[in-house]
């Protein structure tokens, strides 16, 4: 049934998890208002020829509807209508939320082409390899205009915006070549702004692994490398201290207080914005002094830093000591120290 | 077919005794060119937008002409990207926006309430004026070698997009000034020139409608101007004001254009709305089922219109409290419009039910709409929506909408009125045949678009892959039916126009005001001051009665 509905309503295959359930509510959704609509428009047959013109200038009696025929019938619509609501809406909730223990790649749009960056130090252009059974998480920006990462089989989209870092995600569920599309216009070659996402089994995906091997073995290693050479460290701490800004200890998946009485949970994409964006976020008790990294960070050594900040997630606290004398002009102490 | 109603009195021309008539009362050049008359402004809206309609038609027809190969068989991406941008930007702003409101509504509004031009005669025709130069903008653009950023303007493309974006944004900036003129007459025109008698619910519904489209204009009109400023000094002078690398937000910019882009939908759907609570009490010849239903839902539809831009923008990143709540306000609005679907479809019970071209447009945009309508409320289903957002599904269910609902009322007014605005009847047989084939060529367009949108097809690509060919086929043979149509339209209205047979005053036998006037009204609308006696809807007495 589900097979013969998808192929009549021409939609691809079912290829993520929730491919089968968002389809389920299209075919309820498509029936449902078809049937509706064909109701309607057969009552008014019905009535055309039932109540056709007999005698030229002929006078009728004037009927209006009462209210509970009025009633009943916006009821019944609107009960219907709310239904496809409440389904709709959990199933947005679920497919925007990325379950936690989603491998992370970073998908970086440009005119014409897509970028996939992978924490390990590795890229690719216009082909994203992933696993078959594991949930991806993919951080998303662009260099230039708005694009969308459309992947059909998969009933996943979202927009790729410059200057934000919106998180998608999805789990393949079987091996094979998905279509990427582009579906925000995007300029004169937005049709050929084309990709594939190739789902591995878990045996050819560690083959895969092997036949690419990545710049760094080591991620947490690779992002304290990275921490160290563009200097984060003179500013946050590894061990738990609040510094010039805050430590990155414990920090990813928190709810971090912002200026202006925001909360924003540390996820990937808050992090990189932080690193690309600093003054966008204030966190409470800091000075907006960081300088932007965009431009300046590869998104391998940003993906590498938010490894390093998420490796730091259970990390103790280092016991209160001194604070390090800070030597730097205009630049400000934390002005509570932790307890 | 050719029978005729009651009430049509055919009088053979050397008979007739010459009456002046708002047409004949002046013929010059001049005497059309600083008219300050409402219905010598409606008629010279109708030949424009009838002109803006053809322009934006053959655009239709060269894309889908493209499309029957999926390498694109005419155009270069360049060029297909300047030619949908201009099919929609002709089409939206200078056909669709005024089709009805400013043609039918300036000609009709007046007469319905009794009174003898709208509030403001000389900002009527400043208002026309200001539409044409707005459209001479839009066509300079299209000189300059047009747009290519989608009617939709998004930054930060549109920024620094190399096409004709600032002579087009400042086209459209000057259509808003002709909009909101328009509008604000309306308004005042319904508050303040109703004749004794003609209380609020006693006005004809097809003023309803224009008094809410006209709400419409006014309030969000100013919205999509400012927007669209700002697009044209980020693009002119490059102030970055949506950049976000200079502090600008992409996304706010969506949320100023569909601010004003959805109510606009509303404005495009109220008239037509409008345009059938005319034609089916008319060919009932029957009260409808609810007036106040109607008049209501109108009102509805023009306040909650304002609630609902968020459902475009479910994958453009929004939290989902924001998300649910577009996603219900969205299904909330389709009620109001399901209430008046249901109530046309119920005035006919137990009328008195005659098909003539208007009532067969009329059926042909029931199966339309509420299957379009019905789409809009699957796409406001949030989770459905992020496989169909920007797919052919979204092209398909909009055009269903605004082909084929406003177009097909557009073609029933066209119809309908005709014979009140010329004083002529056209051929009852080419209008069944002509409607038919609007209705024919219209599905077979439209509806393999569904299933492109299903397959994943996305919008405005100049290429496709191969697998989608045989469904883009069938929907550009279907676009040749329907420009087929049209043409074959314009063909027996205009041999109707001179050799038509005189129409009475009232060929339909309806009780609407608009007939109790001779056809073509004179300058003044009414020879004498209007005594509206009956219920505009009241067909429980003879038509002797209309006149007291």
């Amino acid at each position: 049934m589900n097979d013969l509905l998808r192929r009549l309503l021409n939609l691809p295959p079912q290829a993520s998890t929730y491919a089968r359930d968002v389809d389920f509510l299209h075919y309820f959704v498509i029936t449902t208002t078809m049937l509706g609509a064909t109701f309607v428009f057969l009552l008014a047959l019905y009535f055309l020829v039932r109540y056709r013109r007999r005698t030229p200038g002929e006078t009728t009696v004037r009927v209006v509807t009462s209210t509970p025929q009025e009633v009943f019938i916006i009821g019944s619509i609107l009960s219907l209508f709310l239904v496809f609501w409440v389904v709709g809406t959990l199933q947005y909730d679920r497919m925007m939320t990325p379950p936690p223990d989603a491998m992370t790649v970073y998908v970086t749009a440009k005119q014409w082409m897509w970028k996939f960056s992978y924490a390990d130090g590795r890229s690719s252009m216009d082909v994203l390899t992933v696993p078959e059974g594991k949930p991806v998480r993919l951080v998303m920006t662009s260099r230039d205009v708005i694009h969308s990462f459309y992947v059909p089989a998969f009933r996943m989209k979202h927009d790729v915006v410059p200057g934000r870092y919106y998180t998608a995600w999805f789990e393949a569920k079987a091996p094979g070549t998905y279509a990427i599309d582009c579906a925000e216009y995007c300029g004169v070659s937005h049709s050929r702004m084309l990709g594939e996402v190739h789902v591995l089994s878990p045996g050819d995906y560690s083959s895969w692994l092997d036949g690419h091997p990545p710049a760094t073995g080591d991620l947490v290693a690779a992002g304290r490398d990275v921490a160290a050479q563009r200097g984060c460290l003179n500013c946050h701490t590894l061990d738990g201290q609040p510094h010039i800004g805050p430590t990155w200890v414990g920090l990813y998946g928190s709810q971090v207080k912002l200026e202006g009485g925001r909360t924003v949970a540390a996820d990937d994409a808050y992090l990189t914005r932080s690193m690309m964006d600093p003054q966008a976020d204030i966190v409470v008790g800091y000075k907006s002094v960081m300088p932007t990294y965009r431009g300046v960070l590869e998104e391998p050594e940003a993906a590498a830093l938010v490894e390093l900040i998420r490796s730091l997630q259970t990390a103790p606290h280092a016991p209160s000591i001194t604070l390090p004398k800070v030597t730097t002009e205009g630049s400000a102490l934390p002005q509570e120290p932790l307890p | 077919m050719t029978t005729i109603d009651a009430g049509v009195v055919p009088v053979p021309r050397e008979l007739a005794p010459r009456r002046e008539t708002y047409l004949n009362v002046a013929h010059t050049v001049k005497s059309w060119a600083l008219t300050t008359d409402h219905k010598r402004i409606g008629v010279l809206y109708l030949v424009t937008t009838v002109l803006m309609l053809a322009l934006g038609g053959s655009f239709a027809l060269l894309l889908r002409t493209h499309l029957l190969t999926p390498a694109g068989a005419l155009m270069d991406s360049y060029a297909y990207n300047r030619t949908f941008t201009m099919h929609g930007i002709v089409m939206v702003w200078l056909f669709m926006i005024p089709s009805i409101p400013a043609a039918f509504g300036n000609f009709l509004l007046p007469i319905m309430i009794g009174a003898k031009d709208v509030a403001f005669p000389r900002l009527n025709l400043l208002s026309y004026y200001i539409y044409l130069v707005g459209a001479l903008w839009v066509i300079i653009a299209l000189w300059m070698g047009g747009c290519d950023t989608g009617w939709t303007f998004y930054t930060p493309y549109s920024a620094h997009s190399p096409s004709a974006v600032v002579p087009t944004v400042f086209g459209i900036f000057i259509l808003g000034w002709s909009t909101i003129a328009t509008g604000v007459n309306f308004i005042v025109t319904v508050h303040t020139m109703r004749a004794r008698g003609v209380t609020w619910f006693r006005m004809p519904l097809f003023v309803w409608a224009i008094y809410g489209t006209s709400v419409i204009q006014t309030l969000a009109t100013p919205v999509l101007a400012i927007s669209l400023c700002i697009v044209g000094i980020d693009n002119w002078f490059d102030w970055g004001l949506f950049d976000p690398a200079r502090g600008g937000d992409p996304v706010l910019y969506q949320h100023l254009f569909w601010f004003y882009s959805h109510p606009a939908v509303y404005i495009m759907i109220l008239p037509a709305m409008g345009v059938f609570s005319e034609v089916v009490p008319t060919f009932s010849h029957k009260n409808p089922a609810s007036y106040n239903a109607i008049a209501y839902s109108t009102l509805g539809i023009a306040f909650v219109g304002f609630a609902t831009w968020g459902h475009h923008m479910f994958v453009a990143g929004m939290s989902l409290f924001d998300a649910a709540a577009f996603g219900v306000l969205s299904m909330l609005v389709a009620i109001f419009s399901a209430i008046k679907v249901f109530t046309w479809v119920l005035t006919m019970r137990r009328g008195s039910v005659v098909i003539r071209t208007p009532m067969i447009y009329f059926l042909a945009f029931l199966f339309l709409f509420v299957f379009g309508g019905m789409t809009g409320v699957a796409t406001a289903t949030e989770s459905l929506d992020v496989h169909w957002h920007d797919t052919y599904f979204v092209v398909a269910h909009f055009h269903f909408i605004m082909v084929g609902g406003t177009l097909t009322a557009w073609l029933a007014a066209l119809h309908y009125w005709f014979p009140k605005i010329t004083g002529r009847m056209y051929s009852e047989r080419w209008g069944t045949v002509a409607a038919t084939l609007v209705f024919a060529g219209f599905f077979i367009t439209f509806f393999p678009q569904f299933l492109l949108g299903n397959g994943g097809m996305p919008r405005r690509y100049a290429t496709y892959a191969s697998a989608y060919q045989p469904l883009h086929v069938i929907s550009t043979v279907g676009s040749w039916i329907l420009g087929a149509s049209m043409l074959m339209t314009l063909g027996y209205l205009l041999v109707a126009l001179f050799t038509g047979e005189r129409a009475g005053n009232n060929p339909w036998d309806s009780r609407s005001y608009e007939w109790y006037t001779p056809s073509p009204p004179p300058k003044h609308n009414f020879e004498k001051e209007p005594r509206f006696e009956l219920d505009p809807y009241d067909y429980t007495v003879p038509a002797e009665r209309m006149h007291g």
